[in-house]
């Protein structure tokens, strides 16, 4: 009796409590995310050019600072500033993943489109494509392709390129496929209709939208393999204050209890792609006509 | 001025025959109703009538001539699910005026009203959807309208209404219509000729 007195008082709380934060809609919640990953980014990009060089000389009587005032994400072993080299890191970071990540949704599309519009040969062809790069671990083929290209930025751009493509190649294929049998589209040319036009004022309008989603979603992926490829040793070169680097050089000193080496450039990595990942996940419920009005 | 389809056999991939050695002619101004049961063929032959499917033998005139493979085709055809013959994310304006800008006389006489034209699909019911794939498909070079079950999934009253203005609009300008529909009380009330499949 008593637990059952109980529980309807606590759900009205819970209610109460509730209703203090007012409810949002997809679309509010979405703008709210799209304005603080615009923030973000501007803030890495401004920061990187604000920021002098010389937090990241070396200066041996800082070296090995814990975080304060002075230096705010500590200094190395080195006595480099640690939220100079995090802030060009990130900088670094989204070039190289905005670059691999538009290249790779570029090749998606077109190869996409092909697989859909130009007969059975291509499509089989691409298909073939698409599974044998899905089947291979990417962080393989990423390894072999910087390694055989001479590493650096256009090593990993290109590796990460080639590897990210199949997925956003296949929603396309099938995209264009299932619209292409659309009773709409088929009316069109029945009205007179060019298959230009049909193509620019049907389809393409579908695809783009599927297109900069797949986009925002390759790229916190592609941060995150060009992190993971320098964090290995086969992609941007040590100098180079890319994210990667900062990891691998710090996994030495964690041991000797200089957390903050390892810890802030993390995190920030980590918010930066999570913030494109909900980002982009929210934008493809939003280009949903079906689920928009949720 | 006759629609003629001659000896027309269709099949879907190696699946048995759906229509076989079919022959059928439309006379302008005449409304024909097709009827029969679910799955004897009724929307095929409509879709080969109209020219989205090719029939495997035979052939499909309009005026002695095959039907258009570019540009608009006289032969239109409206079909069940309007939802699904409009664009979801074109405003309603933008799909009426897609083949032809229809003047405001069509758009009262199907009853759509003006703030229809502002909204979304799915802001709107079938019957509504419905009117609008009507009047897109009535430009003036339109001379044949297939209505495969057209008013189906609509309520007495608006299939009525519909149907009025479409057996009004045909007789005017001389339409051939073609009324596909497994209701026999319609068929029977609307059509000159019906053939059984």
């Amino acid at each position: 009796m008593k637990s059952a007195n109980s529980l309807p008082i606590r759900t009205a709380k819970d209610t109460a409590h509730k209703n203090m934060l007012p409810k949002l809609s997809r679309r509010h919640r979405t703008l709210i995310v799209l304005a603080l990953t615009t923030l973000l980014l501007l803030s890495i990009v401004t920061g990187s050019y604000i920021l002098s060089d010389s937090g990241l000389s070396v200066n041996f009587e800082i070296k090995n600072q814990a975080p304060s005032m002075n230096n705010l994400f500590g200094t190395d072993w080195l006595g480099r500033d640690m939220f100079t080299r995090t802030v060009k890191g990130l900088s670094l970071s989204l070039g190289v993943g905005m670059m691999a990540a538009l290249v790779s949704a570029v090749l998606a599309l077109f190869l996409g489109i092909c697989a859909a519009t130009l007969g059975k040969t291509v499509d089989t062809a691409v298909t073939w494509l698409v599974d044998l790069f899905l089947g291979v671990p990417h962080l393989v083929i990423i390894i072999l392709i910087a390694f055989s290209v001479g590493g650096g930025i256009r090593g990993v751009i290109i590796g990460v390129a080639v590897t990210h493509w199949p997925s956003l190649a296949r929603v396309i294929r099938a995209e264009v496929m299932q619209l292409r049998s659309a009773e709409y589209v088929q009316v069109s040319r029945h009205l007179g209709k060019s298959r230009w036009w049909v193509a620019t004022h049907h389809l393409l309008p579908h695809l783009i939208s599927q297109f900069f989603v797949g986009l925002i979603l390759l790229f916190p992926h592609a941060i995150l393999h060009e992190a993971g490829i320098s964090f290995l040793g086969f992609g941007l070169s040590p100098d180079t204050p890319a994210i990667g680097i900062i990891l691998s050089e710090a996994m030495r000193y964690l041991s000797t209890g200089m957390w903050w080496l390892a810890f802030f450039p993390g995190v920030s990595l980590l918010i930066m792609v999570r913030a494109f990942d909900i980002l982009g996940n929210n934008i493809l419920l939003l280009l949903d006509p079906h689920k928009a009005h949720e | 001025m006759p629609l003629e389809a001659k000896g027309i056999s269709f099949r879907y991939g190696n699946c048995p025959w759906i229509l076989k050695d079919f022959s059928l002619t439309v006379n302008r101004g005449e409304v024909v109703g097709i009827s029969g049961h679910s799955g004897c063929g009724k929307s095929t032959l409509a879709r080969i009538l109209s020219g989205y499917e090719e029939p495997q033998l035979g052939t499909v005139t309009l005026d002695g001539k095959p039907l258009p493979r570019h540009g608009y085709n006289p032969v239109q055809l409206i079909l069940q699910h309007p939802e699904k013959a409009v664009n979801p994310r074109w405003r309603m304006d933008k799909t009426i005026n897609e083949g032809w800008v229809p003047d405001q006389e069509m758009l009262d006489a199907f009853g759509i009203n003006d703030n229809w034209l502002k909204r979304w699909p799915n802001e709107l019911s079938a019957g509504e959807l419905q009117r609008f794939c009507v009047v897109r498909a009535l430009s003036s070079q339109t001379s044949v309208l297939i209505a495969d079950e057209m008013t189906t999934m609509l309520d007495a009253l608006i299939q009525a209404q519909i149907w009025h203005v479409v057996t009004e609009i045909a007789k005017k300008r001389n339409l051939a219509l073609i009324v596909i529909s497994h209701e026999k009380h319609l068929i029977k009330r609307l059509c000159q000729r019906v053939i059984e499949m």
